[in-house]
């Protein structure tokens, strides 16, 4: 299950555009391209390197109902798109 | 592809998108090769090609607009003698590059250095599992070309390279031999849709599968389609019942799109044609410009009734088909596709219609098919005889 109090980034290798339904994930080492669906999942996922835990990411886009964005962000780290920090 | 959170995609997809997802750019119309399906009418260079200067601009300018990877094809791309400069510079602003070829200067030099980066994936096009089958399509020796190429690959450590097939009615029976083949060399199968395009429009009638054949083709990518890639081309066959993976609709415009080796932006690689022309890079602005605001582009994002379509029930899984395939069968593009499961193609292709000529053919001027009829005269057998004259 994902670990919402590490600290994660975006994975060095991938890249997120901006659309207007939400935003383009691009991983240049696995060639995977991911749809991201929900503004608020964008926001989370373009700030998620700036906050010490995924908790503190969420908590600063307004998130209350932690566990669904978990489990996004959770599919995220198994398509190597989002990466602990070490 | 995945998406995180459900959703309807494809309507968002519809509406088009700031960049395209999937955008192919076609180096040059020189090509080694003259093969008889080929989408853009390959053989000779255009003497306007895009210079190698032109060419690190629009990677720029893609850069810019977080393109993520290119397609690039051609014609044969290979032969362009800048074509690694080009590739060097492009993985270096973070387009990564897939390039497709026949395999002709896949020597073991350049699988090595292939094999060294993480930004480049390779694409063998190869139409038929045995040299028969390949060759009568793609020419003498273009399947050894293509296995020696992929032997290359394989022996340099290059992982997951591409074989892309074009299905036609005489590869269809082979779809478990190009999987064996794939396996072969660690490589993946992506398999497409033969489209009327280019000088596909003259062998078209003759090859594209039969109705028993796409449904063959069809169960086939219901039993193995995720180790499979499609491009999404086959969503025409979705009108069966289960929809396959991946986006079934017609992106041409919403989220893909063909640059060509003079800078001429279409809608799509298979819709070479003035009717599809949304503008030049050179002329008209700038790649983004021509995305963006084209007139054709906001045209096709704009909300369609689905026309003779719609009232199908299972208009919501094909979408009304291939735009292109329709285009280059003279068919209306708010009606079937010429290759409609439920039937309703055949009945549209039995009417009167006109099949449209695209004026961008860069054929080489040799006989394309083998010819069977016996000779009649002497100068039948040699034009410069002097046999037989008197």
């Amino acid at each position: 299950m994902f670990d919402l109090d590490a600290r994660w980034q975006l994975h060095p290798q991938a890249a997120l555009r901006p659309e207007p339904f939400g935003a383009l994930l691009y991983h240049f080492g696995t060639r995977k391209l991911s749809f991201l669906k929900n503004l608020v999942v964008v926001q989370v996922v373009a700030a998620i390197g700036e906050h010490p835990t995924a908790r503190a990411a969420l908590r600063a886009a307004g998130v209350e109902d932690v566990a669904i964005y978990a489990k996004a962000l959770d599919t995220l780290v198994n398509s190597n798109m989002l990466v602990r920090t070490s | 592809m995945t998406a995180v959170l459900p959703g309807r995609l494809v309507d968002q997809f519809e509406l088009g998108l700031d960049a395209p997802i999937c955008l192919t750019w076609e180096l040059t119309y020189a090509c080694n090769l003259s093969c008889v399906h080929c989408l853009s009418s390959s053989g000779k260079r255009d003497p306007r090609e895009l210079s190698t200067r032109q060419c690190k601009d629009v990677i720029d300018e893609l850069e810019r607009m977080q393109v993520f990877y290119v397609n690039i094809g051609g014609g044969e791309p290979t032969v362009r003698s800048d074509f690694w400069e080009l590739v060097d510079y492009a993985t270096e602003h973070h387009v990564g590059v897939k390039f497709s070829t026949n395999g002709v200067r896949i020597d073991k030099a350049v699988a090595a250095k292939l094999a060294a980066s993480d930004y480049v994936d390779v694409q063998i096009s190869l139409d038929g599992a045995t040299a028969e089958v390949n060759d009568a399509v793609r020419g003498p020796g273009s399947f050894a070309m293509a296995i020696r190429a992929l032997e290359n690959l394989s022996q340099a450590g290059f992982r997951d390279a591409k074989i892309s097939v074009v299905m036609t009615r005489h590869n269809v029976g082979q779809l478990d031999e190009f999987k064996a083949l794939a396996d072969r060399f660690g490589a993946t199968l992506r398999i497409t849709r033969l489209r009327p395009s280019g000088r596909g429009a003259d062998v078209w009638d003759a090859l594209h599968p039969t109705a028993v054949q796409q449904r063959e083709l069809y169960d086939w990518l219901v039993a193995h389609g995720d180790g499979v890639l499609t491009g999404d081309s086959f969503f025409h066959l979705s009108a069966y019942g289960e929809a396959l993976p991946g986006l079934n609709l017609c992106g041409a415009g919403r989220v893909v799109c063909l640059i060509d080796p003079v800078g001429d932006v279409y809608a799509c690689p298979f819709a070479i044609h003035e009717s599809f022309l949304a503008g030049n890079i050179l002329r008209d602005g700038g790649f983004r410009t021509v995305w963006r605001h084209s007139d054709l582009f906001e045209e096709l994002r704009s909300p369609t009734t689905g026309g003779a379509c719609a009232k199908c029930a299972f208009f919501d899984t094909c979408r009304g088909g291939c735009m292109a395939a329709k285009f280059f069968t003279g068919l209306p593009l708010d009606g079937p596709d010429p290759e409609c499961v439920q039937g309703y193609g055949e009945t549209a292709l039995a009417a009167e219609r006109t099949v449209p000529k695209s004026a961008v053919d860069h054929s080489r001027a040799i006989p394309l098919t083998v010819i069977v009829r016996q000779p009649q005269r002497v100068c039948d057998e040699n034009p410069v005889t002097t046999r037989g004259v008197r």
